[in-house]
């Protein structure tokens, strides 16, 4: 039997110790989870991201709008009246990663594809006050004068081919050699705002008029 | 059916639960056995003088880890947690969420029914369905169109009885449940010039301030460059195909002329959304007397 002593002098024993202890719990909660039909298969309707979608989706991430948005609808009645059905495991198997977020200072996006104009969308994102006075979403202007292609869009074709290996470990249905090549050529002089509001159209269709 | 690929993630899980469990409760026995020696340590001295006594745990303590075991084996036996068991409660949260939704239901389906078997015109007039319609429109329309229903620049005001494309109550309904498309196509092919003119001209048929000469000939291109195709003859519009009247003092996006300009050169492309396949025929229902009730209805 290993003593107290001997666990605490070795610092090799210490580490593997406390590793196995922390891992205990993730080989329950996490491992599973790989090997489960409902988080591994694409809901019907769910896609990759295509180019202007995936760096669409950078812009979310780099102006962290997860900050304040979540991406998940939880299964109340009150949440499934106001953005629709409850969001699925399945919705989020090309999200690398995914945008639940965990906290609200503005309502969930998870189901905001169609709910809005493209038009509502950019004179929101400029200024939210501008069709919301009540808003206290600050404003991101820059959006609609900066070029995806110099910022987010440089490396579109390297971003695609990393989330298909990830498909393809999985063995999802992924981006072909064609939609990589053609990437930057899709989004083309797209602004950044072109491409966010591509992203937020697209959120959460698959299950959007579920009851 | 099994949401796992294989059945040996069941297993896997059974195990690991039932192991953990039965690794704390065997801990428990073996800790409550301990005794309390006087004098006697662990065996290690730390910073000189520091040594520690291996006492026995608190009874309450003791009990509380007992607790913790007991209620670790009601809990999976009553809830989904063990590999493929689904417990004997038969829980998910999609069944909590669907018994949610229809004890609501219950009560308001009814009265959903109630006014969607009612004339706009009676819904409109009914206090109760207005409260409703009001809840209804702060959920779901206040975004584009404001708290108070007056608008945005680009998003119509719904209090002034004035209406793109009509404000029949069937025609309210059409707009709210299968959307709209607005089609100002971009006219920029016809020269800068040319739209300065356009944009005087369609100042000048509200009364704004313009150049009487640019007037003139805004005036003779608004007919020769096809306006009058939407817009009619007489500037007053189509609500058919949502073409505004460009002679009353409503203006969806700004009077300036700047506005005016930036609107014929690019053209404008806005859009109503479609709700009735996410609200259903009842809510849209509800809804479109509200509007009717906040436009007072066609001029």
């Amino acid at each position: 039997m290993i003593k107290h002593e001997q666990i605490e002098k070795s610092v090799p024993l210490l580490i593997i110790l406390t590793l196995a202890v922390v891992i205990w719990g993730g080989l329950l909660e996490i491992v599973p989870l790989f090997f489960q039909k409902s988080t591994t298969t694409p809901v019907e309707g769910t896609k990759p991201y295509d180019a202007v979608r995936l760096v669409g989706r950078d812009i979310y991430i780099r102006e962290g709008c997860y900050n304040c948005h979540s991406q998940m609808i939880r299964p109340f009645r009150a949440e499934t009246e106001r953005y629709g059905h409850y969001s699925v495991a399945g919705e989020y198997v090309y999200d690398h990663p995914f945008q639940w977020g965990s906290k609200r200072t503005g309502p969930d996006l998870h189901r905001v594809g169609g709910r809005y104009s493209d038009e509502w969308q950019r004179a929101h994102l400029i200024n939210p006050r501008d069709v919301v006075p009540e808003s206290n979403m600050p404003a991101f202007p820059w959006l609609a004068t900066t070029k995806a292609k110099d910022t987010v869009g440089a490396d579109v074709d390297k971003k695609m081919e990393v989330m298909r290996t990830y498909a393809k470990v999985r063995g999802l249905p992924t981006y072909s050699d064609e939609e990589i090549k053609g990437a930057k050529a899709a989004i083309g002089d797209k602004t950044e705002m072109d491409v966010l509001i591509a992203y937020l159209q697209d959120l959460g269709l698959a299950l959007k008029n579920v009851k | 059916m099994s949401d796992f690929v294989s059945d040996f993630w069941n297993l896997y899980v059974i195990v690991i639960v039932l192991g953990s469990i039965l690794a704390c409760a065997v801990l428990l026995i073996i800790q409550g056995k301990a005794t309390f020696t006087p004098g006697k340590t662990m065996g290690h001295v730390w910073d000189e003088s520091l040594e520690e006594y291996n006492n026995p745990m608190p009874k309450w303590w003791s009990w509380m880890f007992v607790i913790t075991v007991v209620f670790a084996l009601v809990y999976l036996a009553l809830y989904p947690g063990l590999g493929n068991f689904k417990g004997v409660l038969g829980w998910t949260s999609g069944g909590q969420h669907k018994d949610e939704v229809a004890k609501v239901d219950a009560t308001v389906k009814p009265l959903f029914d109630k006014y969607l078997a009612m004339d706009l015109k009676a819904v409109a007039a009914d206090k109760q369905a207005m409260d409703m319609g009001k809840r209804l429109y702060l959920t779901y329309c206040m975004q584009c169109h404001g708290a108070d229903a007056r608008g945005a620049k680009g998003f119509p005001n719904l209090t002034d009885a004035d209406w793109l494309y009509g404000g029949e109550p069937e025609q309210i309904k059409e707009s709210i449940a299968n959307g709209r498309q607005g089609m100002m196509p971009d006219h920029s092919g016809l020269g800068d010039d040319t739209i300065k003119d356009l944009a005087s001209f369609v100042r000048s048929l509200s009364g704004l301030p313009n150049d009487a000469v640019r007037t003139a000939k805004g005036k003779e291109a608004f007919t020769a460059s096809g306006c009058i195709g939407c817009h009619g003859p007489e500037a007053k519009g189509t609500q058919a195909l949502g073409a505004p009247n460009l002679t009353d003092k409503v203006w969806l996006y700004a009077s300036t002329e700047a506005t005016i300009i930036e609107t014929i050169t690019k053209g404008r492309q806005n859009k109503m959304p479609a709700w009735k396949e996410f609200l259903g025929d009842a809510k849209v229902h509800l809804l479109s007397a509200y509007v009717l009730s906040l436009g007072k209805g066609a001029k």
